[in-house]
C-alpha cells in the first residue's frame, strides 16, 4: 500500500441489447479519482451508476473503452477493490466472525493474526456481542456493519459501495454514514459511493458526479467544499442540494417519461 | 381422534362384527408386538451377555436388517449423487453429458429395477441395496442439481471480490448455499429408501421387517402382519425424526429454522 490508487475511467461505453434494442447504459464515461477521494455517483434509477460502479469492480466489462487501477487494466474481481452491497451480501451459514474472517482466510493468514484483526474490527463497528451470532439475527444496520468489517478486514485501499445504506431507516443511516466517514479518514481509503439520496451524497462526497438518463453519462460534476462535520440544516448545504435536486429531477422526470413511452407501447 | 379410531376397532373385533382372522383385535396386536419384540428363548447367562440377550427378539433382529440395508443403501446413494450433483449444477458441460440418461432412467420406479436387480445381484442383500441405492440417488441428484443452480448469485459477487479462488468457492459458497436443497433431497432420498426396502425384502431376501409381514400372510397371522406394520411405522418415524435433527442442526443458520 505504499503507493495510493489511482482510478482511471477512460472512453467508456457499456451497451446492453434488450428485445432486440440497444441500450446506452454508459456512454463516452470519463472519470479520474484521486487517491483518498470520496466520490458519490448520483442519480435516478436506471441511469447506470451501478453499472459503471459494477465494471470498476471487475464484475462486468465496458463494451468499449478502459478502467484502470494504478495503471493496470480493471479484469476481474479483487480483493484490492472492497466491494459493499445494498443486499449485504453476508454469507448466511457463517457466523459474524467467520464472514469478517472470510477473505482473511483465503489469503492463507496465520490464524492468531485472523483473530487478532477480526477482534479488532469487531470493536471499531461495535460488534463485539454478535461474534457467534448468525447473519439472520442481526438488524439491517449490524449487517451493513459486518460487511464493511469484511471488506476492512482486507485492508483494500478502495472501496466500492452500491448503495449501501438504501435499505436502512433515516437513524440508523446517518450513524453508518458517520461511521463511514470516521473509516474513511482513519484508514485513508479511497471510495465510490452510488446513491439516489441527494442528501447523503452531499453529506458524504468530497466531489459528486451527477449521471443522465439512458443514454448513461455525466451530466455535471460538483466538487463539494462545505468542511465535515456537514450540517444538513446550513445555508451551503441546502444551496447545494437545491442545485443538485434541479438536475436530478430533471433525469428523473425523463426517466418517468421513458417509462410511460415504453408502457404505452407494449 | 387415534383413540376414538382404536376404540372403535376394539369394538368391532371383540364383539365378533369382523372376523378376527381378518381383523384381530388391537389388545391381540399389541401382545403379538410384545412377543414380537422380545427374546425368543430364556436368557441363559452361560451363552450370551444379558444386553445381547435382550436384543436377541425377531423384531430387533428384523428392524436391524431392515434398517441396515437402508443406512448402506442411501449412503452409496448419497456418496455417488452428491458429487455428480455439485458437478452437474455447477458445471453446463458436465450437465449436459449426464442430463440425457438421467432423464431417461430417473421416471422409472426404483422397483421397476427388481426383476433386473435379482437377475443381476441373485438373492440376499445385493439387490436389496441395489435397489436402495437407485430409490436415495435420483432425489439426491436432481435436489444438489437444483441448489447449486440456485445459489443466489450476490454471493458469489461477493465471494469473488473477496478473492475466492474456484476451489474455496465451491467448499465455502456453492455447497453451503446449496445445503437446505441437499438436505430436502436426502429427507426425500431416506424416504424413498425406506419404501423400497419393505417391497425389496418381499422379494429378494428371507430376513428384515418386509419379508416377515409377508411370512405372516402365509399362515395367516394377521396379528402379527399388523404389528410389523407398526414396527415399519415406527422406524419410518425414528429415521424421519433422526434426519430433521440433523437438518436443524445443519441449518441453524437458515432464517426459515427457529430454534426450537
Amino acid at each position: 500500500m505504499s503507493v495510493k490508487p489511482h482510478i482511471r475511467v477512460s472512453s467508456v461505453n457499456k451497451i446492453f441489447s434488450t428485445g432486440g434494442r440497444e441500450v446506452f447504459a454508459l456512454e463516452n464515461i470519463n472519470l479520474d479519482v484521486q487517491p483518498g477521494e470520496f466520490i458519490c455517483l448520483l442519480g435516478p434509477s436506471g441511469c447506470g451508476k451501478s453499472t459503471l460502479l459494477n465494471a470498476i469492480a471487475g464484475f462486468s466489462f465496458p463494451t468499449s473503452g478502459t478502467i484502470t487501477v494504478d495503471e493496470k487494466p480493471v479484469q476481474e474481481p479483487g480483493p484490492d477493490r472492497g466491494m459493499v452491497f445494498q443486499e449485504y451480501a453476508l454469507f448466511p451459514w457463517m457466523t459474524v466472525e467467520k464472514n469478517i474472517a472470510f477473505g482473511l482466510e483465503i489469503k492463507k493468514l496465520p490464524k492468531e493474526t485472523i483473530r487478532d484483526k477480526v477482534d479488532a474490527l469487531l470493536i471499531m463497528l461495535n460488534l463485539q456481542d454478535f461474534r457467534e451470532r448468525y447473519p439472520k439475527d442481526l438488524s439491517g444496520g449490524m449487517r451493513q456493519r459486518v460487511a464493511i468489517a469484511r471488506v476492512l478486514a482486507l485492508d483494500s485501499p478502495i472501496m466500492l459501495m452500491d448503495e449501501p445504506f438504501g435499505a436502512l431507516d433515516s437513524l440508523t443511516r446517518r450513524n453508518l454514514q458517520d461511521e463511514l466517514l470516521r473509516i474513511w479518514i482513519e484508514f485513508k481509503k479511497t471510495i465510490i459511493f452510488v446513491t439516489h439520496s441527494i442528501e447523503e451524497s452531499i453529506y458524504l462526497a468530497d466531489r459528486i458526479i451527477v449521471m443522465t438518463y439512458r443514454p448513461g453519462r455525466i451530466k455535471k460534476e460538483v466538487s463539494v467544499t462545505i468542511p465535515r462535520q456537514r450540517d444538513p440544516s446550513s445555508i451551503q448545504f441546502n444551496e447545494l442540494k437545491k442545485e443538485l435536486s434541479f438536475l436530478v429531477m430533471e433525469e428523473q422526470s425523463r426517466s418517468h417519461e421513458a417509462q410511460v413511452k415504453s408502457s404505452t407501447a407494449d | 381422534m387415534p383413540i376414538a379410531l382404536l376404540a372403535l376397532w376394539q369394538f368391532l373385533s371383540s364383539h365378533a362384527i369382523v372376523n378376527p382372522q381378518i381383523l384381530p383385535s388391537p389388545t391381540t396386536v399389541i401382545a403379538k408386538w410384545w412377543e414380537y419384540l422380545l427374546p425368543t428363548e430364556a436368557f441363559d447367562a452361560a451363552h450370551s451377555s444379558y444386553l445381547a440377550w435382550l436384543f436377541s427378539g425377531e423384531m430387533i433382529r428384523d428392524a436391524y436388517a431392515s434398517l441396515y440395508r437402508v443406512v448402506v443403501g442411501f449412503f452409496i446413494g448419497g456418496v455417488l449423487a452428491l458429487p455428480l450433483g455439485l458437478m452437474m449444477g455447477a458445471n453446463d458441460r458436465v450437465y449436459k453429458l449426464f442430463n440425457p440418461l438421467i432423464q431417461i432412467l430417473r421416471p422409472i420406479p426404483p422397483i421397476a429395477f427388481i426383476p433386473l436387480s435379482i437377475l443381476w445381484f441373485g438373492l440376499g442383500n445385493p439387490p436389496a441395496i441395489f435397489l436402495i441405492v437407485l430409490g436415495a440417488f435420483f432425489p439426491i441428484l436432481m435436489n444438489t442439481i437444483a441448489g447449486v443452480r440456485h445459489v443466489d448469485s450476490i454471493y458469489i459477487r461477493a465471494a469473488r471480490s473477496l478473492g475466492a479462488n474456484q476451489r474455496t468457492m465451491f467448499l465455502r459458497v456453492m455447497l453451503p448455499a446449496a445445503t437446505p436443497y441437499i438436505l430436502t433431497g436426502a429427507r426425500i432420498g431416506v424416504g424413498t429408501a425406506f419404501i423400497v426396502v419393505i417391497v425389496a425384502e418381499m422379494i429378494a431376501v428371507n430376513n428384515g421387517l418386509g419379508y416377515r409381514i409377508l411370512e405372516a400372510r402365509e399362515f395367516f397371522w394377521s396379528d402379527k402382519i399388523i404389528a410389523g406394520m407398526f414396527t415399519i411405522g415406527l422406524l419410518g418415524l425414528a429415521i424421519d425424526t433422526g434426519m430433521n435433527r440433523l437438518n436443524n442442526y445443519l441449518l441453524k443458520w437458515h432464517r426459515g429454522i427457529e430454534s426450537k
